[in-house]
């Protein structure tokens, strides 16, 4: 193909061929090698398959997400309120500051072994540990975007005696969306990784305590399985709900 | 509304020197006056203060900050760039109908603009939305700063007309600050000049020619030419001039 044809083709299509190539090469090496330690992507389909209809993946996706959902939540709303108020203020930036330093540096580990020892072997303990992680690189992203936020429209919202609910609204959050879309993002990849990791420590669902189970076993087709499914769950969630709501916010810009 | 201002002192936080010495004038309510100096003579800081948007100043008002409805237009339209033209006008004016911004923005000749974005429109039309923003809100005291700078004579020009017939509706008392002296006689019904920072009054002058004028109208030209004969130092802000009789 030409370079012009290559420039026409859809985004879609552009995106697809990426993830196309590594099939290939995967399946190429798998062939290859002929190794139980190395499945084949036909043989991780086979054993997805076999779990979602036999198996019990999606009660521990289930699980998974909902941890996953409930941290993600939590850490964006408190990074966002925090980031906001730590950008506009230089008594509450120079006040949290050298704890944020310390929380950004806290490992993930630490904080989970923490929770559970300090809260016990729940839920509350499971979602805060992956929450405490997250909350303070939201905070960070924020913090700059409210640093970098327009006086000139925000005197506009002054002098014309704009109520604050909606010079927030209007005015304040539309500057803040490139930098909470890129906490969400970023966010949502740092969540799943940490999650995972949580359940594996301290939890007896979910898609963390699964691929432990199989580790025992060297089940590696199964694990591989697992982490396809996920990976689809995050495609899923970039096409279906952060590429239209980036789209929506951005369609103002000529 | 009447308008009293009397500013005694300004500093701004870590400057040596005062950017305001002592400003005191008031202006009629439904008066038109033009504060014309030199580039950074304290002209922003000033309408700033009389906005109620900078506090910290030894001194006083009547008229402004919280006790007057206050449109303001600065010298960059200021419109937010992710709302269209008819959000950015509720903005400030929430209980607008459509009706009534298709009525508001057709009096600015930006007919059928309503759901444009700001940024697919030209500065000059920018402008104009600008400009009916501060109408809407029906205001008492209308300060302007620099809203016409930078733009080519014959925009700035069809701007006066749009500025003077939204005036004719609701005539606020009017500031505006102006480094361009043909602006100021040609829109205003009095001038105050003021000198280099820190900045001080250095001349009361009246205009007593029939409006509405154009920049370029003999008599504002004669006008613009007697003035700089008179008072040569006058654009330099160098605040040698003795108070001009008349206005005295």
């Amino acid at each position: 193909m030409n370079p012009a044809a290559v420039r026409t083709l859809p985004a879609e299509a552009v995106r697809a061929s990426a993830l196309l190539v590594l099939l290939v090469v995967w399946q190429a090496l798998a062939w290859k090698v002929a190794d139980p330690l190395l499945p084949s992507p036909a043989a991780v389909f086979v054993s997805l398959i076999h779990h979602l209809t036999h198996g019990e993946l999606l009660h521990h996706l289930g699980k998974t997400l909902m941890r996953v959902a409930a941290a993600f939540v939590i850490a964006m709303l408190v990074g966002v309120s925090v980031g906001v108020w730590m950008g506009r203020s230089k008594l509450v930036n120079n006040l949290l500051d050298s704890l944020l330093v310390l929380m950004l540096n806290l490992p993930a580990l630490v904080a989970a072994i923490l929770c559970f020892i300090w809260i016990g072997l729940n839920e509350t303990a499971a979602v805060l540990a992956v929450a405490l992680n997250k909350i303070p690189t939201v905070i960070t992203n924020i913090r700059e975007g409210a640093r970098a936020l327009d006086t000139q429209l925000l005197q506009v919202g002054e002098v014309y005696r704009v109520p604050r609910g909606t010079v927030l609204r209007r005015i304040v959050l539309p500057q803040l969306y490139p930098y909470i879309m890129a906490s969400a993002r970023s966010g949502l990849a740092l969540i799943w990784k940490i999650v995972l990791v949580i359940e594996l420590l301290g939890r007896s669902d979910g898609i963390g305590f699964q691929l432990g189970t199989f580790f025992q076993f060297f089940d590696l087709t199964s694990i591989l399985a697992y982490t396809a499914a996920f990976a689809a769950v995050v495609f899923a969630i970039e096409a279906l709900l952060l590429r239209p709501l980036d789209r929506r916010l951005n369609g103002w810009r000529a | 509304m009447k308008l009293v201002v009397d500013i005694r002192r300004k500093r701004h936080p870590g400057k040596a020197q005062d950017t305001i010495g002592r400003l005191a004038f008031s202006a009629e309510s439904g008066e038109f006056v033009a504060i014309v100096g030199p580039s950074g003579a304290g002209k922003t800081t000033m309408l700033k203060i009389i906005a109620g948007l900078d506090k910290d100043y030894e001194g006083g008002l009547d008229g402004a900050g919280d006790d007057a409805r206050l449109g303001f237009v600065f010298q960059e339209p200021r419109l937010l760039p992710w709302l269209n033209v008819a959000d950015n006008l509720r903005l400030v004016s929430p209980a607008l109908s459509d009706a009534e911004i298709d009525a508001g923005l057709a009096k600015v000749g930006l007919a059928d603009t309503a759901a444009e974005f700001p940024l697919r429109l030209s500065g000059g039309m920018q402008r104009r939305v600008a400009l009916l923003r501060a109408f809407l809100v029906r205001p008492e005291l209308l300060l302007l700063d620099e809203p016409f700078i930078s733009l080519d004579a014959p925009t700035a020009e069809s701007l006066y007309q749009v500025l003077a017939e939204l005036r004719s509706d609701v005539l606020p008392t009017t500031l505006l600050v102006t480094h361009d002296l043909r602006e100021a006689l040609a829109l205003a019904d009095r001038v105050l000049f003021v000198s280099h920072s820190p900045a001080q009054l250095i001349l009361d002058y009246p205009i007593r020619l029939p409006k509405p004028r154009r920049r370029d109208d003999d008599a504002v030209s004669e006008m613009h030419h007697a003035l700089i004969a008179q008072y040569p130092e006058l654009l330099g802000g160098l605040g040698t001039v003795r108070p001009n009789k008349e206005a005295a």
